[in-house]
């Protein structure tokens, strides 16, 4: 799915990503740790195309193209979908009109015809359900208003409804409560199939409770350190990330 | 990235104005420029009474003493009076009987600007009268009109078939003397629409006038009379274009509204007269008054998408003169590359527990200067009165600037009076994210710009609606700087 080799990246003038590899397979969901300011926003944003950072070396291939070279736009179109941290409110824009334009702008990008209004709203209807969001949000301007739960989970709604081939959810579950937590996890685990993959991006062991990651990674000073199973974010939620930078910084 | 900001400023630039063609008609004309004789030629050739031209020649004298005014906040060369042609009339027809009797040529200006007077559009629901230069070309849907008392015709014609009416209200919201232009307007007028409601009539269609400056070097002056008769209600839709010129072309118009007893009136207008080129070379001067009277629980709404002219000055207002009458102002005004517009609106609370509401949206770009200008004043026989005022303001390049003047003058203590005001510049977060969900980045301006107009283009009937849209989405494309 994407393979990203020896990524670096900065802003302004300051390198935040020092070489990052890691590889994510159809069917995979890989969950990144890490410390404040280890880069894992950073490198949710720099998959995303955002124009702030500039790209030093490294390649990222997602499904056989090079990623770098593509437009914001277009990457979201070959199947990229970023679940924002802070979802951005637009005023006066409907949720539903939003995202009507954004599936039918990546269906004409797949030279497939454009959604007809009565599909559409099927489709809401069908989507809404799964992170449970109240038909009244869907047509209300985008998180315009919305609890900080709202947002995230019109974030995972968006994701539903656009069907991407790779999700990364940055700190998807910072902000929810337990409930708001489990409705959203389970909007991820029902999303899931072996055709697409996740990544999360992660503060805290709780989530992975509800989604269980095949990979977890320690994302530490713009590098993945250390790479295990499941279990190495309990380990993590035990010992914290001190003996890990420890063992980066001896070697 | 596969677009830079050389493309953007280069595609902005050769921006087309798409109403920017001429048609070729022979015309009736008067000689250039403005004099006592201009205005006896003026009114002879379209055989007025002599009230009307005692009217003309008194609004002449009063012109003559005034002074050109210099307030707004927009800088331009000022017109040269004696340079204008003041009449010019697409020849042969005056006020074409039917529709079969207008000019081909015309006809399919009609076309080009997508109106079309035919069966189709009357099923719509739309009455249509055209003003190309000076003379109302066609009007249509009249007769349906008639059979309800409504009447609905060009200007010169009311003042031929209702000269009662005529009589009675021109001039008494917006005064000969009112200002500079208004008072030049009522000199040298030539056409416009009137529409008289009967009591308790509610006009079941949109009546609509399209105006167009056709002719080089001649102005534009129209004059619109709309009355609303007890318990009657009116939905009134202006549109405007012209041809590109390399000169300014100056377009002075008056509208008057008078809103009786429980009547409503919604005023509607989509401007998009040339704004010139992208060095600020032609362009329309647009100075126009505008105003409404509001008697007992009456209630007038000017709603307006102002995208075009070089220069825009014009504050649409109500008198609220009865008890609980409302006085509402929706706007969006547009400005590009050289553009300036200094609009806005007057509130005048007289009447008691009279509301206002004004919601003013400016969006600036390129080098453009916009300028939002409120007045709200309450008097002290207005108790109870209330006024919310929102202005954002949305700055879209660096270049460009954002201004608002809003005046507050009240003389009663219970009042309420509310003023919000915004100005932000287009979010790189917002287009980021929609650029995220797939959208370019011309449809996520586009898209955010529509949203951030809604309140307003909420406020128009349906069609005008996209009508609007569109024309917002050709003003900002590729903007953002």
């Amino acid at each position: 799915m994407i393979q990203i080799k020896n990524l670096h990246a900065s802003i302004n003038g300051k390198e935040i990503l020092k070489g990052l590899n890691l590889t994510v397979n159809a069917g995979e969901v890989h969950a990144i740790m890490g410390p404040n300011g280890a880069g894992k926003s950073t490198l949710a944003s720099v998959l995303a195309g955002k124009e702030d950072y500039e790209i030093t070396s490294g390649e990222v291939i997602f499904e056989g193209k090079n990623l770098l070279d593509l437009s914001i736009e277009d990457r979201a179109k070959e199947g990229l979908f970023l679940a924002f941290q802070y979802p951005v409110e637009i005023p006066g824009v409907s949720n539903v009109n939003f995202l009507r334009t954004a599936l039918n702008e990546i269906k004409e990008y797949r030279k497939e015809e454009p959604i007809s209004a009565k599909d559409f709203l099927a489709l809401v209807r069908e989507k809404s359900k799964i992170v449970e969001l109240d038909a009244k949000l869907a047509s209300r301007a985008v998180n315009e208003g919305f609890s900080g739960g709202e947002k995230k989970r019109n974030e995972i709604f968006q994701m539903a409804m656009l069907d991407p081939k790779l999700a990364i959810l940055d700190e998807t579950d910072s902000g929810l409560d337990i409930d708001a937590l489990r409705i959203v996890a389970h909007g991820v685990n029902t999303l899931k199939s072996d055709k697409n993959a996740t990544i999360m991006i992660t503060h805290y062991q709780r989530l992975l409770d509800y989604i269980i990651p095949d990979f977890v990674h320690v994302l530490y000073d713009g590098k993945i350190v250390k790479t295990g199973p499941k279990e190495l974010a309990l380990e993590l939620e035990e010992k914290g990330y001190d003996w890990i930078k420890e063992g980066v910084e001896s070697i | 990235m596969g677009y830079t900001e050389e493309e953007l400023a280069k595609d902005l630039e050769n921006q087309e104005y798409k109403y920017g063609f001429v048609t070729d008609v022979e015309y009736d004309e008067v000689p250039i420029g403005l004099s006592v004789e201009v205005i006896r030629m003026l009114s002879e050739k379209k055989e007025e009474p002599q009230w009307m031209l005692d009217f003309r020649l008194n609004a002449f004298k009063v012109w003559q003493s005034m002074e050109e005014p210099d307030w707004a906040h927009v800088t331009f060369e000022k017109p040269d009076y004696q340079a204008i042609r003041y009449y010019s009339s697409p020849k042969g027809k005056k006020g074409a009987e039917s529709w079969d009797d207008v000019d081909p040529e015309i006809k399919e200006t009609m076309e080009k600007l997508g109106i079309s007077l035919d069966e189709q559009k009357i099923l719509q629901g739309v009455a249509v009268d055209f003003v190309m230069d000076s003379t109302s070309v066609a009007t249509s849907f009249k007769t349906k009109l008639k059979e309800m008392g409504i009447i609905f015709c060009s200007f010169s014609e009311a003042v031929q078939e209702h000269p009662e009416l005529v009589k009675k209200y021109m001039g008494t919201v917006v005064p000969v003397s009112d200002n500079y232009f208004a008072a030049l307007n009522a000199a040298v007028f030539t056409d416009g629409s009137f529409c008289y409601i009967p009591k308790g009539v509610r006009c079941p269609v949109e009546l609509s006038t399209y105006f167009r400056i056709n002719k080089g070097g001649t102005g534009q002056f129209e004059r619109t009379l709309v009355v609303c008769d007890e318990g009657g209600y009116a939905s009134y839709l202006e549109g405007c274009t012209a041809p590109k010129r390399d000169e300014n072309q100056l377009h002075a118009a008056v509208v008057e509204l008078i809103a009786m007893e429980n009547a409503e009136i919604k005023y509607s207008t989509v401007q998009n007269w040339y704004p010139g080129d992208k060095n600020g070379l032609g362009g329309v001067f647009n100075f126009v008054t505008k105003r409404g009277l509001c008697e007992k629980g009456a209630k007038i709404s000017w709603t307006q998408v102002e995208t075009g002219s070089a220069v825009t000055w014009k504050y649409p207002s109500c008198i609220l003169k009865g008890d609980n009458s409302i006085g509402e102002f929706y706007s969006v005004a547009v400005t590009n590359n050289y553009q300036q517009a200094d609009t806005g609106t007057k509130m005048i609370h007289l009447g008691k527990n009279t509301k206002s509401t004004i919601i003013a949206k400016g969006i600036s770009t390129g080098r453009s200067q916009n300028s939002y200008r409120g007045l709200v004043q309450i008097h002290k026989s207005a108790e109870n009165a209330r006024n919310f005022t929102q202005c954002d303001s949305l700055l879209m390049t660096d270049e460009c600037g954002a201004h608002t003047f809003p005046y507050i003058e009240c003389k009663n203590s219970t009042a309420k009076i509310e003023h919000e005001a915004t100005t932000s510049k287009i979010g790189e977060d917002q287009i980021f994210y929609c650029m995220q969900r797939g959208l370019s980045e011309e449809k996520a301006i586009s898209l955010i710009v529509n949203g951030y107009c809604k309140e307003v283009l909420n406020k128009l009937p349906m069609e005008f609606a996209v009508e609007a849209q569109k024309l917002l989405a050709i003003s900002i494309e590729n903007s953002v700087g």
